[in-house]
Parts: structure tokens; C-alpha cells; sequence
């Protein structure tokens, strides 16, 4: 089996002048990237990499925003044979401190040989690199300093690397999960673009069409590798550009004729609510075979809101996608929407909430009702008082992937129940990088465990929540304890004495994160300080926007036997309290 | 009449963006380099400025070198307005 260099030798020989990537830049005319210019970008940056004495093998960190030189740094390394891994860019929430604490403690845990990067955040980066412990930087490598080259294959340490090394690491956001590098081999990766081609029926005719940033899973592979590796041209805009002016992802579907598209669920809604007719005038999305949902939990409205909004311009209903993806997967698991429509299950709400049975609503005993997502309304009264719930497949497992539902014991559980969702593929992760403590802990019996809850049903998986308390907020994975730890930095807020989770908001399609705290004061003017210290310390800390903060009195909330919060019963309680006061 | 258009910015920051409608946000406060609104709301904040004021922000302005206070994003709507 190749590498990646020889994949990319192989492209630059037979189709040099086909364009790789469509980048699309503020303001500027769309420049296309050729496979030529691709690769003597990379040649460069491999060059630079040797000239900096980064070997083969070792790590180097990729801090660049969306533009041309970080796909050529990206390459540069494999063709070096050095290991990239793209890591989120400063935004203007964090602040500067907290940001070169997590990149410190990263490098102290992944010992990258250097990181990449631009002029201007050089020095940013030479602070975090202060101190002990983190002396395996040899050379932080300016962007600017780097001048394409002409590729000499043959010279390239890339081509001699083994298909079961590692070729990327993947990082998962959140600041804890920020030491948590995802290995992934050349092997790995292939047989997931292999099966995951085969899944979307993937073309050289199809166009992809991405906004997704680099550092994730979804944005890396499906929004990058995929279509490079596979030469199916590549359009990529800036997910910054993408927020503040959501209609140029449908101008660019438009234009390239895009056909495949990977959103986060809130993507959905957010493209339905704030884009203006009139920058869509001319739009003409018919193109588009399949728009994926994936990376946080996934919802019937937001689908039922993007064709509401779209159909006009051309979506076709058939074009709505699922996926059910992780980065120790290298990204996949299931796949629903292309060759048959997402299938829709109309289930019982209160079984499944409370005895974790997906009964479905011909088996709960009335009709099928029209109308929408929480079957609200008539739907609740009298003898069919049964309110349900309508739950998106996330499709059936790809090729060469087995999915098994597992009860506490991880014993196997019937169709229908709901479980930790346990799976075994030829493309999971070779471990989670100099971590060999987690990757032993993430498997039982050579089956990884998701720590997400679903069930199965006519082969089709569905994810119903999670194990651990994470958070997911716009495709994000945030730490409660993280947000938890900065809060109780706050005067008056003790750690222990607060808790912090996510609450689904229907609008928005994700979830609003919420800190509850105990506080001593009754003082209004007092908690409401205090309250706006938390958001403030939250927010600027954890790169996460907190709005709902609630302050209670002592011994407001719930702990665990051994005395820990129970952030579930607690996130129960304040929705309980909610809904009780109106 | 820029303090009429400072009063309707900071009314509805305070309650469709922070969902807070007792906050107040001070006219020279940093809304954007602070955090105050995160990116997913700028849009927001644009779609409300257009449909308040008649006056189109291109997305390029939606950062914290074209305004990052009250002040400043109602200068640039006075301005415009004539």
C-alpha cells in the first residue's frame, strides 16, 4: 500500500495543471490551486523542514489560518515525512494568556521538533515555548520565510515512510481534550477515504464545498483529504468568512456547481435564519447530491428549516445527509441520505427518556400524526397523549465497520434499546499520541468505546446522547470541568460549588452551555457582578460564549454519593425549575 | 441622534444577543475584542442594523477594526445615513 507522498507523486505526474483547491479569499479574487502549485508550495515547506533539522517522524504543529500556506505546510510535512497537526488559530474571545497555557501544556505532552506559523504570531508562540519541559522546538518556521521549490520526489523522506506509521495527528478542541492528539496511520486514513468514498459514491465529477475549519475531524477529511487525495476539486472558504456572511457558501455551491457539503447540525439553522433573499438572488442549488449533517447531535427541524429555506433555490429534499463521524475513526462510522433518504423514527418520548427503549409509534398505540419534531400540542392530550419524538438516522455502518450497542455490563442489547455505542474498523486510531494510558482506557476487548448512547434499528444507527458529560456547541467539544475550573476562579465561587452543562436551544440547533454556582450573598447587585465575572471569565477562558448563568443559595446542588456534582441531576433540576416558574 | 441610535444598539444587545435585558451595555464598552459578542452573533447584529437603520455593514466590517463599541457602530450608522 502507498503513502500519502506517493498519492500526491501520482497527482503532481498525471494531472498537474487540474486544481486541487479553489480557495476562496476576503475580497479577493477565488485562486485556484493547481496540483503543481500544490505541491511546489509543499516542496518548499519541506525543504524549510529539513534545513530545520525536523526529521522524519516527528510532530510539527501547524498554527495557520485558512490560506494557501497552510496547505502548503500541511503537505510539506508528509513529504518531509514529519507528522502535521493543525491547531486552532487565536480568536478574539480567548484571551492571549489562556491560549499559550493550553499550547504550552500540548507541546509538553506531543513534544512537537517545530511549529509553523505567521509572522506576526511568532512571538506568541515563542512565549508558550518558555520554560522547562518544552525544548524539543527546534524551529518555529515563519510562513513568510518560506519560497516554493521544485518537488524532487526521490529526495523526499515521505516515500519511505510505512504505511502503518503515523501520518497526522487529529486534535480535539476543548482544553482539556487539547492534550489529546488523535494517531492516525497512512494505512487508517486510506481505508477510510476508500470506504467513505464508496459510502457517498464518491466521483471525480463531484465538487466539495467546504467552510469547515482544518483543525477538525469533519473539516480535515472530509473537507480537505478527501477531495485532494481523491482529485475531486476542492472549494474552501474560511470558516470566519463563512460566519459573517453564511450566503457565500450557497453562491459558491452556486457557482462551482458544488455537489457534496458537510455542516454541523447548527449550520443548518444558522443558514436558514441569517441569510437575505437578495444574496441569493440567482442562486442555484440543485447541484448539490448531498448536504451532511455531522459532528453534534442531529435534528429533524434543522433539516426541515434548511429545506424550507433553500428549497426555492433549488435543494432538493433527497439531498439531506447524515453521518455519524469521530476523529478515532479517522472520521466516518455510519452513513444515511445518499443512496436511500434519511430515514426518520417517530419514537415514544417517554420511553425513551426514561426506560431507554426506542419504541416506535406504530408499536405506542395511535396513528401517525403530521407536524413536527416534539409532537407537541394535540399530540399530548387524551387517550393518544403520548408525545414523541422524531429521531434522524445517522445511517447504516460503512463497509468494513461494525457498530454494537453495549449495556453497563457491555453486554450486547437488543435492537431498539439504547447504549453506549461500541465499534471496531480497519481505520481506528493508532493511539492517542504519547498517551498510551487513554488509548488503553478508550477500548474493551479490541472494540472502541464511543462514549456516545444510541440504539440500532433495521441496521440503521441512531446516537441519542452521551455517556460523558461533554458539551457540544456548534460542532465543538467542550469540557464541563474546564468551564467549571474557570468559573470557580471567580471570588466567591468555590470549586465544587459549581456546575456547568448543555442545554439544547431549539433556535440556535445546539446547545447553550450554563453554569450554575453557589454563592454566599443575597445581594442582587452583588450576584449580578458576580454573574457577569463568570461569563466573562468563562467566555475569555475557554474560547465558549456563556450567557445563562444562575446563582443560587447554599446546598442548591446535587451531588453524587462520594460527594461530586452530578452534572446530569443538576442540568435536570435547573430545567425543572425553568419550566416550573413559566 | 446618535445617543437614539446607541439606546436601540444597546437594547438589543442586551436582550437578543446576551439574552440579558437588565444589562447594560456602556456606549464605549469593547463589545467585540471583549467577547461580549461572539462571532456567530455578528451577523445578528448586522441583520439589525440593516433592518433598523437602512444601513448595510459588509461582512468585512464585522470585526473589531471597523468598530468595537456602541459608539463606534453608530458613528459608522450616522455616517452612512447621511
Amino acid at each position: 500500500m502507498p503513502t500519502f507522498s506517493h498519492i500526491l507523486r501520482q497527482a503532481y505526474a498525471e494531472t498537474p495543471e487540474r486544481v486541487a483547491v479553489h480557495l476562496l479569499q476576503n475580497r479577493q479574487p477565488d485562486l485556484p490551486v493547481t496540483y503543481r502549485r500544490l505541491l511546489g508550495g509543499a516542496a518548499g515547506y519541506a525543504r524549510a523542514l529539513e534545513g530545520a533539522g525536523v526529521g522524519p517522524g516527528e510532530v510539527v504543529i501547524l498554527i495557520l489560518q485558512h490560506g494557501e500556506p497552510l496547505l502548503h505546510a500541511f503537505f510539506g510535512a508528509i513529504l518531509r515525512g514529519a507528522i502535521p497537526s493543525i491547531m486552532p488559530f487565536l480568536t478574539e474571545k480567548l484571551t492571549p494568556e489562556k491560549y499559550r497555557q493550553d499550547l504550552a501544556a500540548l507541546v509538553e505532552v506531543i513534544q512537537p521538533a517545530a511549529v509553523v506559523t505567521y509572522p506576526e504570531f511568532a512571538a506568541e508562540v515563542r512565549a508558550a515555548l518558555q520554560g522547562s519541559a518544552k525544548d524539543s522546538v527546534r524551529a518555529v518556521l515563519v510562513s513568510t520565510a518560506v519560497r516554493e521549490a521544485e518537488p524532487d520526489f526521490a529526495a523526499f523522506p515521505g516515500l519511505s515512510r510505512a504505511e502503518t506509521d503515523v501520518v497526522l495527528l487529529q486534535h480535539s478542541s476543548g482544553t482539556t481534550g487539547l492534550q489529546k492528539g488523535v494517531a492516525l496511520s497512512h494505512r487508517a486514513v486510506f481505508n477510510q477515504l476508500e470506504d467513505y468514498a464508496q459510502a457517498i459514491r464518491l466521483t471525480p465529477q463531484d465538487v466539495i464545498v467546504s467552510w469547515l475549519p482544518l483543525y477538525h475531524d469533519m473539516g480535515l477529511i472530509a473537507g480537505f483529504i478527501l477531495p485532494i487525495l481523491s482529485r475531486a476539486p476542492l472549494v474552501l472558504m474560511s470558516p470566519f468568512e463563512w460566519v459573517r456572511a453564511p450566503y457565500k457558501l450557497m453562491q459558491a455551491v452556486s457557482r462551482y456547481r458544488g455537489t457534496l457539503t458537510w455542516l454541523p447540525n447548527f449550520a443548518y439553522n444558522f443558514c436558514a435564519q441569517k441569510i437575505r433573499d437578495r444574496d441569493l438572488e440567482g442562486v442555484d442549488l440543485s447541484s448539490w447530491r448531498a448536504v451532511v449533517n455531522c459532528s453534534e447531535p442531529m435534528h429533524w427541524k434543522s433539516h426541515q428549516l434548511f429545506l424550507q429555506r433553500f428549497a426555492l433555490y433549488g435543494l432538493r429534499p433527497d439531498s439531506l445527509a447524515t453521518c455519524y463521524a469521530m476523529a478515532e475513526n479517522v472520521f466516518a462510522v455510519t452513513q444515511g441520505g445518499v443512496d436511500a433518504p434519511v430515514v426518520v423514527d417517530e419514537v415514544d418520548e417517554r420511553a425513551l427518556l426514561a426506560e431507554r427503549i426506542a419504541v416506535p409509534l406504530s408499536l405506542a398505540g395511535r396513528p401517525p400524526m403530521a407536524g413536527g419534531g416534539w409532537a407537541g400540542g394535540e399530540g399530548r392530550r387524551e387517550d393518544h397523549a403520548r408525545p414523541t419524538l422524531r429521531l434522524l438516522s445517522a445511517g447504516r455502518p460503512m463497509p468494513n465497520t461494525r457498530v454494537r450497542v453495549l449495556d453497563d455490563q457491555r453486554r450486547d442489547l437488543p435492537e431498539r434499546r439504547i447504549g453506549e455505542i461500541a465499534l471496531q474498523s480497519h481505520c481506528m486510531l493508532t493511539g492517542y499520541f504519547r498517551r498510551d494510558d487513554l488509548t488503553a482506557q478508550a477500548f474493551h476487548e479490541d472494540w472502541y468505546l464511543t462514549g456516545d448512547l444510541g440504539y440500532l434499528a433495521d441496521g440503521e444507527l441512531y446516537v441519542t446522547g452521551r455517556k460523558k458529560d461533554l458539551i457540544i456547541v456548534g460542532g465543538r467539544n467542550i469540557y464541563p470541568q474546564d468551564l467549571e475550573w474557570l468559573a470557580s476562579e471567580v471570588p466567591g465561587v468555590h470549586p465544587g460549588r459549581v456546575v456547568a452543562f448543555g442545554v439544547f436551544d431549539e433556535e440556535a440547533g445546539t446547545e447553550e452551555v450554563v453554569v450554575v454556582a453557589e454563592v454566599e450573598t443575597d445581594d442582587e447587585a452583588g450576584r449580578a457582578r458576580m454573574a457577569e465575572a463568570i461569563r466573562e471569565r468563562v467566555t475569555r477562558g475557554a474560547d465558549v460564549t456563556l450567557r445563562l448563568v444562575r446563582l443560587v443559595g447554599p446546598r442548591w446542588l446535587l451531588k453524587t454519593s462520594s460527594g461530586k456534582i452530578a452534572r446530569l441531576a443538576n442540568r435536570d433540576k435547573y430545567l425543572a425549575e425553568l419550566n416550573g416558574a413559566g | 441622534m446618535t445617543t437614539d441610535i446607541q439606546a436601540a444598539l444597546a437594547q438589543y444587545i442586551a436582550a437578543q444577543i446576551l439574552k440579558q435585558p437588565n444589562r447594560t451595555v456602556q456606549p464605549d464598552e469593547p463589545i467585540i475584542s471583549s467577547g461580549l459578542i461572539d462571532s456567530f452573533h455578528l451577523v445578528d447584529l448586522a441583520l439589525f442594523v440593516e433592518d433598523q437603520f437602512g444601513v448595510r455593514l459588509d461582512d468585512a466590517e464585522l470585526n473589531r477594526e471597523a468598530f468595537d463599541s456602541i459608539a463606534q457602530l453608530a458613528e459608522v450608522i450616522r455616517q452612512r445615513q447621511g
